[in-house]
C-alpha cells in the first residue's frame, strides 16, 4: 500500500514537472533582466520607465508563445549580454562558470593528500 | 605534493588579484558597441499622422536613415533639435523621428515652434517599439545604411562632433 502511495506521488510530481516546463515564469525572467538605467537592480525591483516598458515587452513575448530562452536571446541581441544577470556561456566568461569547479577539484585533492598523509603518520 | 599546493594556491591568489584589478578598472556603463553592425530587420512603426505603418520597405531607397527617438517633454531633445534641422538638409540622409511616450498635441506644438526635421514621423506611445531598437532612454539616434545595418548609435543628445561624423559618413557615398 505504502509503495503504491509513494509511486502515485512520484508520478504526479513527474507529470506536473513535465507540464510546468511549458509555462514561462515572467517573474523569473524579470529577476534575470538588468535594469540598465538603475544601480544594480533587476527590472523586477525597479519601477523606472525602462523597467516598466521592458516588463510589458516580456509580457507580449510570453503571450506570443516565446520561451524563456528565446526572450533572453531577443533582449541580449538588442542590448548585449549585459542585460542578463545570468550570462550565457561563452569564451569570455568560460572561467566564471568553471573556475569554482576547478577550485573545488584542487581543494578536494589537497584534502585527500592531507588525509592520506595523516593516516600514514598514525 | 606540498610544492603543487603552493603553486596552485599562488595561481589562485594571482588570478583573484588580476580579476579584481581588471574589474575595478573596467567601465560598467552600458555601451552600444554590440549593436553596431547588426541589421534592423523588422522595423514596424506606426505613423504619427495616421494609422499607416513604416516598415523596412519604406526606407530601402534611402542611402542612409537616421532614426531619432524624441519627445516634447525631453529637454535634451530640445537641445539637439537645431542639429537635426541641419542634418535634414543633408543630401544622402533621411531622418525618421519616433515620438516616444508623448502626447500628440505637445509633440505637434514642439515641431511647430522648433521646426520639423523629420522626413518620416512615427510614434511609440507605450515605448514598446523602442526595445526593438535597443533604446533605453531618450534622446537616442541610430544611423543605418541602405541594408539596414546599424553604422552608429548615439546615446544622449547629438552634439557638434556627432553632427560632423554623420555628415562625413553620409557624404562618403
Amino acid at each position: 500500500m505504502k509503495f503504491k502511495i509513494i509511486l502515485t506521488i512520484i508520478l504526479v510530481n513527474f507529470y506536473s514537472n513535465v507540464f510546468s516546463g511549458d509555462i514561462v515564469d515572467e517573474n523569473k525572467i524579470h529577476k534575470n533582466l538588468r535594469c540598465l538605467v538603475c544601480q544594480g537592480q533587476s527590472i523586477s525591483d525597479s519601477n523606472s520607465e525602462f523597467a516598466i516598458t521592458l516588463k510589458m515587452v516580456v509580457r507580449d513575448l510570453v503571450d506570443q508563445g516565446k520561451s524563456e530562452k528565446e526572450i533572453y536571446n531577443f533582449l541580449s541581441d538588442k542590448y548585449g549580454d549585459w542585460i542578463l544577470y545570468k550570462p550565457k556561456l561563452n569564451f569570455g566568461n568560460f572561467l566564471l562558470w568553471f573556475l569554482p569547479y576547478f577550485v573545488l577539484f584542487i581543494g578536494g585533492l589537497i584534502i585527500l593528500y592531507l588525509i592520506r598523509k595523516n593516516t600514514k603518520n598514525t | 605534493m606540498q610544492k603543487i599546493i603552493k603553486i596552485a594556491s599562488s595561481i589562485i591568489i594571482i588570478f583573484i588579484l588580476v580579476v579584481f584589478y581588471l574589474s575595478l578598472n573596467r567601465s560598467t556603463d552600458y555601451n552600444t558597441e554590440n549593436i553596431v553592425g547588426k541589421k534592423l530587420t523588422q522595423i514596424k512603426l506606426e505613423s504619427f499622422e495616421n494609422k499607416n505603418f513604416f516598415t523596412n520597405e519604406t526606407f530601402k531607397r534611402n542611402n542612409f536613415t537616421l532614426i531619432n527617438f524624441w519627445a516634447s517633454w525631453c529637454a535634451p531633445c530640445r537641445a539637439e533639435h537645431p542639429l537635426l534641422m541641419e542634418l535634414s538638409r543633408q543630401k544622402n540622409l533621411k531622418i525618421l523621428g519616433v515620438n516616444f511616450k508623448d502626447k500628440k498635441i505637445n509633440a505637434s506644438n514642439f515641431l511647430k515652434s522648433l521646426g520639423n526635421p523629420y522626413h518620416y514621423l512615427a510614434k511609440d506611445e507605450q515605448g514598446k517599439q523602442s526595445i526593438n531598437f535597443g533604446i533605453y532612454g531618450i534622446p537616442e539616434s541610430i544611423l543605418i545604411d541602405k541594408e539596414f545595418t546599424i553604422i552608429k548609435k548615439f546615446v544622449g543628445p547629438l552634439n557638434i562632433a556627432d553632427l560632423n561624423e554623420i555628415k562625413t559618413i553620409t557624404n562618403s557615398l
